[in-house]
């Protein structure tokens, strides 16, 4: 906290980081001077011990799983994330906003479309990134949240319902597209966004 | 060149009369010469004209300064049950029962990246950000050159500071310890006479008098009728062991702690001398039953001075009050709050013991502006029929919150440095699962009448245990409303745990003894 948030980082980055996750200038010092503040080991990144220290984050019961979308590259112990990742992960969550709709329609999607939304929500079930949601891995995240209330038995019929349900191809699992269709109804872009104030 | 000497001599010896004169007599005796007055009008002055020059520079170079410091992120205030219903609202019942829905999870990850932008607690471990710079360069959040006028006053500022006022208030500090150290002392070998607690009395008051001059603290006491006591327990919110001097400015107070060795040792002894203080050893801190006993004792003597206690525990950045310890509660004591607010604008006085150890934090405060805040006296409180020492200690600390303008939190102060019990995501996880377990169960039987007798209370548990069992869960608030006044930095007020408490209370739940 302190002058030193803005001076290390520098107009070109904040440029490019503007760019890549349409925050504005001011929002991404703001969110410079929380990467640093959770930065105990001021070495310009996180690790997964920074990111235990929020004591809210860690009685969330998926928030070993949120922490983990913030280090793509494995489930390594070593793991950092430096700033761009930082707010690569977080700009999933900005709102989406109508004028976004009428940008350029060849330039990649945004960060934060509902498409992408949801494949950020899809990956954080789908552990081994195959691209499907097994029957084990949506116990898993299942058991994260609700811990040891219910039985075994009872959580393997909640899981089976909820993939007869969504699934269409009887592979048993559930792919991105069917996730998508499950979901059609639900409104992601209100609750999986957060108002950032300027 | 002896001339030379002679007149360095000379310079010091009047010196050394104007301040003995000038700043040590008056507060001695309690009065006021007016000097420190004059010096804050013309900091104020000084501070506004600085504020006043940056917004005009701002306005022309067209910089949107965000004065937005309400907060990074806009929270969605809903209940797990309410913004779960509005994520399953689009999907038809499941006749089956077991309503769990993939979108569940959307409501965890966005409280879970609510908290990594901004959460409740750890900001509290840190200096409170300001909105307009204050002309000391510790606490530019995002300094870039403005004017040469704002550079020279702060140059000016810096030279003030550092070579005029800091050397007279070490100066300061320092006789004023020692004289604290050599008067106890001698009042201590005198014989149990009335006039001995008299003096002192006096002699404490004196030198924390001029110890308080050493910081330029400038203090406002309200309420002073509702000052504490003997046989009584005073209770305020923790920022830094100046609070101590604050305090202990307008009365006389017995102090609890760890005995030292080294310096405050010395004075730890010399203070017991003069007239009893609780002392422990660091071995015997950690046995409940003998520090309660020690405060019962004392407390339950009439003649002996009200204790002071910080029921936190640590240091906490003077925005919010977190949680209070049980243990000075239990008592059965009058208990007097005490809240104590600092103006950030003059010298941040928080110490972050992380940052700063105890010499660098002092001279850090001998270089700040000046000291200047606020505190109230509350009417005493008693232990009510039927409440516990926890519920007791939440109304204290709620109390207090709100005449301080502070957040009230129920966190633990400890979680600076230990990391967050498993139990409060155990009931999370609890709570979730009721919500899918009672779905099952009302589809298959649906029971008449009203739902609500099934449901918890969203809001702290408070869990029923037999008494005698001392390991139960207590899940930290969320907080409900917020109301962020526009435009005022100084208040993050929230009416907090008042409310909270008369949902809890109402619900026929008895309060959860948790362990420390």
């Amino acid at each position: 906290m302190g002058s030193r948030a803005s001076t290390l980082l520098r107009e070109e980055e904040i440029e490019e980081i503007k760019k890549e996750t349409g925050f504005s200038h001011s929002q991404i010092t703001r969110l410079y001077s929380r990467f640093t503040s959770l930065d105990k080991g001021e070495n310009g990144t996180l690790s997964r011990e920074d990111f235990q220290r929020i004591p809210e984050l860690a009685i969330n019961p998926l928030g070993d799983r949120i922490i983990n979308a913030f280090f793509p590259e494995g489930l390594d112990r070593e793991d950092q994330v430096n700033f761009r990742g930082f707010m690569r992960t977080l700009a999933h969550f900005r709102p989406i906003e109508d004028n976004e709709k009428n940008k350029d329609p060849t330039a990649s999607e945004p960060l934060n479309s509902r498409t992408n939304k949801l494949l950020f929500a899809f990956r954080l079930y789908d552990l081994d990134r195959d691209d499907k949601i097994s029957r084990d891995e949506l116990l898993q995240v299942l058991r994260m949240m609700v811990g040891v209330n219910i039985s075994d038995e009872q959580l393997g019929s909640i899981a089976d319902r909820t993939i007869q349900e969504a699934d269409q191809n009887g592979d048993n699992s559930i792919s991105f597209n069917e996730f998508i269709k499950v979901l059609e109804k639900v409104d992601v872009e209100q609750k999986m966004s957060i108002r950032f104030l300027h | 060149m002896e001339d030379f000497w002679a007149v360095v001599l000379a310079g010091l010896k009047v010196w050394v009369y104007l301040i003995v004169a000038l700043l040590m007599v008056p507060a001695m005796f309690g009065f006021s010469l007016g000097i420190s007055e004059t010096y804050m009008k013309i900091l104020i002055k000084t501070l506004e004209w600085a504020t006043l020059r940056i917004q005009t520079v701002n306005t022309e170079q067209q910089i949107l300064k965000s004065p937005s410091f309400n907060g990074l992120i806009q929270r969605e205030e809903g209940s797990m049950e309410k913004e779960l219903g509005e994520l399953r609202r689009s999907r038809p019942k499941s006749p089956l029962g077991g309503d769990f829905s993939l979108s569940d999870c959307f409501y965890f990850y966005r409280r879970g990246v609510e908290d990594i932008v901004e959460d409740e607690v750890t900001q509290r471990f840190s200096s409170e950000e300001l909105v307009w710079w204050n002309l000391l360069t510790r606490t530019n959040y995002d300094f870039h050159y403005i004017s040469l006028k704002l550079t020279m006053v702060w140059v000016l500022g810096v030279f003030v500071r550092y070579c005029i006022l800091a050397p007279l208030r070490i100066m300061l500090a320092s006789i004023g310890l020692t004289w604290l150290v050599i008067g106890t002392t001698i009042v201590g070998f005198l014989p149990e006479w009335r006039l001995k607690s008299w003096l002192s009395e006096w002699v404490h008051v004196m030198c924390y008098r001029i110890c308080a001059r050493g910081l330029s603290a400038t203090i406002h006491y309200h309420n002073k009728e509702n000052r504490p006591r003997k046989g009584g327990i005073c209770v305020a919110n923790h920022t830094s062991p100046i609070d101590v001097v604050i305090l202990c400015n307008d009365g006389c107070y017995a102090m609890v702690g760890q005995s030292h060795g080294g310096l405050m040792g010395v004075l730890q002894r010399a203070m017991a001398k003069a007239c009893p203080h609780i002392w422990f050893e660091r071995a015997d801190m950690k046995d409940r039953h003998l520090v309660a006993k020690r405060l019962r004792d004392h407390v339950n003597d009439k003649t002996k001075l009200p204790i002071l206690i910080f029921p936190e525990g640590t240091c906490i950045n003077n925005t919010s009050v977190m949680m209070f310890k049980k243990g000075s509660f239990e008592i059965g004591a009058t208990i007097y709050p005490v809240a104590i607010k600092y103006d950030p604008q003059f010298g941040d006085a928080f110490w972050n013991s992380a940052k700063y150890n105890m010499v660098s934090y002092l001279l850090r405060m001998m270089t700040s502006w000046a000291i200047v805040c606020d505190v109230w006296y509350l009417p005493a409180m008693h232990q009510q029929e039927g409440e516990d020492a926890v519920q007791f200690a939440n109304r204290v600390k709620s109390a207090i919150a709100h005449q301080g303008g502070l957040l009230d939190l129920c966190w633990d102060g400890g979680l600076k440095r230990a990391k967050v019990k498993d139990t409060f995501k155990e009931q999370q996880q609890k709570m979730y699962s009721n919500m899918l377990v009672r779905d099952q169960q009302e589809t298959r039987r649906r029971p008449t009448g009203d739902y609500k007798t099934h449901r918890r209370l969203q809001d702290p548990q408070e869990i029923t245990r037999p008494t005698g069992d001392h390991k139960t869960h207590r899940r930290p608030q969320d907080p409900p409303e917020t109301t962020r006044p526009t435009g005022d930095h100084k208040t993050h007020r929230r009416p907090q745990c008042l409310k909270k408490e008369k949902c809890t209370t109402g619900s026929g739940h008895i309060t959860l003894r948790f362990d420390h």
